[in-house]
């Protein structure tokens, strides 16, 4: 099993690989390929030209730029696992990139991959969404920022416009009070494969009380979401067990549920709720 | 495409489309069958070599991607006819039945061992996640990577299970 003829291009600047996106409106980037390649073996996607981001010095990094840690478009999920910034600023999205896929993909795939990807399944997408990040798009006319929240648009469709490469997701810096923490229920039970469903939250707590919350789903409906309705229940109560109870119980409001063929609805809208709770309940013991 | 690389410690050149899988560059044009394919999509593992010191899926990655890149294979694990310690583990503690999945469970284990020299029973069985044996032998290649980390440390093995009275 292998793809279907396509032409490849590793360009070693980014200017490069931008401009061959330009100029292919059948183009695709690949960094790790470890949702591409797949994709283009079962001959679900065929694109004429691959561009081969994974050559370009300088995007491989995690850096403190001041208020916030980039994540270059190369960082793979073992990297964003097991580094210190992330972990201090992100633990979230830490912990999420450590649960995605297995040694072997973690190892390949990168982080700006599996956002670009926009998997409903996978799990850096909701760390991402809880922690506020910011995705940096390049193309050959220049640079925009994304909010998280604005970037999942639909079932593995990103904001990514067909000549925009995601270069960079920025993290804010994690401030007093601040925690987060992602939870998932895996496909193989646990935390391995991908999610049947998950949840990262984010909160900052301030004079014993929530001041400020973010809690996003994934795996459940169409997309990797957040939850408004639970962030709303959980800000101004003194985050104890019984008010991340009632606020994990509005998991659903404003959320598309799905059935696909790791659970059905029913159960889908269960997980939420329980994975709502423990998320909220992780990052409130993060503070 | 032209691309070079090393495998095995030796350099080797190919002309390669852009779709030829790394597993295929080492099987068909390398004749290095010891790298099996299995389930094609990514998820068993037993396709797994070493890429720069690290364990990836060779079916999951295109030859192009190895260009310059430095490769092992389960060929290249022994020296001079010394089974590497997680070839003897394998060997010593039953960790194959049919032996599909073992050439990619091995290269598993070694970058498992070569990140965490002592690993517990929980950190080998995650570590090896992205490793299917459908005979489902897990419970001895557990043992079999447990004998090698000792070795590699210098220590004795844990007796195998069948010698251990319940």
């Amino acid at each position: 099993m292998f793809p279907r003829q396509f032409d490849y291009v590793a360009p070693t600047s980014l200017d490069e690989a931008l401009q061959a996106l330009a100029d292919n409106p059948n183009a695709k980037v690949m960094s790790g390929g470890m949702s591409l390649i797949p994709l283009m073996k079962l001959r679900l996607f065929s694109p004429q030209l691959v561009v081969d981001i994974g050559r370009i010095p300088g995007l491989d990094g995690i850096s403190d730029d001041g208020d916030h840690i980039a994540v270059g478009a190369l960082v793979r999920h073992a990297q964003t696992a097991s580094d210190p910034l992330v972990a201090a600023n992100a633990a979230a999205l830490a912990q999420a990139a450590a649960w995605t896929g297995d040694a072997q993909v973690r190892n390949r795939g990168t982080t700006c991959g599996a956002l670009a990807h926009a998997d409903i399944a996978a799990d850096q997408p909701a760390g991402a969404l809880a922690c506020g990040a910011t995705m940096v798009a390049r193309s050959a006319s220049g640079s925009r920022e994304i909010a998280a929240a604005d970037f999942f648009v639909d079932t593995l469709t990103s904001a990514l416009n067909d000549d925009e490469i995601l270069v960079e997701v920025r993290l804010p810096k994690a401030g007093a009070g601040e925690g987060s923490a992602y939870d998932k229920l895996g496909r193989r039970g646990g935390h391995s494969d991908y999610a049947v469903a998950g949840a990262a939250a984010w909160v900052r707590k301030a004079n014993g009380t929530v001041a400020e919350a973010r809690v996003a789903l994934t795996g459940v409906g169409s997309k990797p979401t957040l939850a408004p309705a639970v962030a709303a229940a959980i800000v101004g109560t003194d985050g104890s067990a019984d008010a991340v109870v009632a606020a994990a119980e509005h998991a659903l409001e404003g959320v598309t549920v799905l059935e696909d063929l790791y659970g059905s609805e029913e159960y889908k809208a269960h997980l939420a709720k329980v994975y709502a709770r423990r998320a909220l309940t992780s990052a409130l013991d993060a503070v | 495409m032209e691309i070079t690389l090393k495998v095995n410690r030796r350099e080797v050149s190919a002309d390669v489309e852009p779709r030829t899988l790394l597993v295929h560059l080492l099987r068909e044009r390398l004749r290095l069958t010891g790298t099996h394919v299995g389930c094609e999509t990514g998820y068993c593992g037993a396709c797994t070599v070493h890429v720069n010191g690290t364990a990836v899926k060779s079916c999951t990655m295109l030859a192009v991607q190895a260009d310059g890149a430095d490769i092992t294979t389960i060929e290249g694990l022994a020296s001079n006819g010394d089974l590497h310690p997680v070839q003897e583990g394998f060997w010593e503690r039953h960790g194959l039945q049919c032996g599909y999945c073992t050439p990619g469970m091995i290269m598993s284990a070694v970058a498992l061992l070569d990140a965490n020299s002592n690993p517990s029973e929980d950190e080998i069985r995650h570590g090896l996640e992205g490793n299917l044996c459908r005979c489902t032998g897990y419970h001895n290649i557990v043992r079999a990577v447990e004998y090698a980390g000792a070795k590699m440390r210098g220590e004795e093995p844990p007796p195998p299970d069948w010698e251990v009275s319940a």
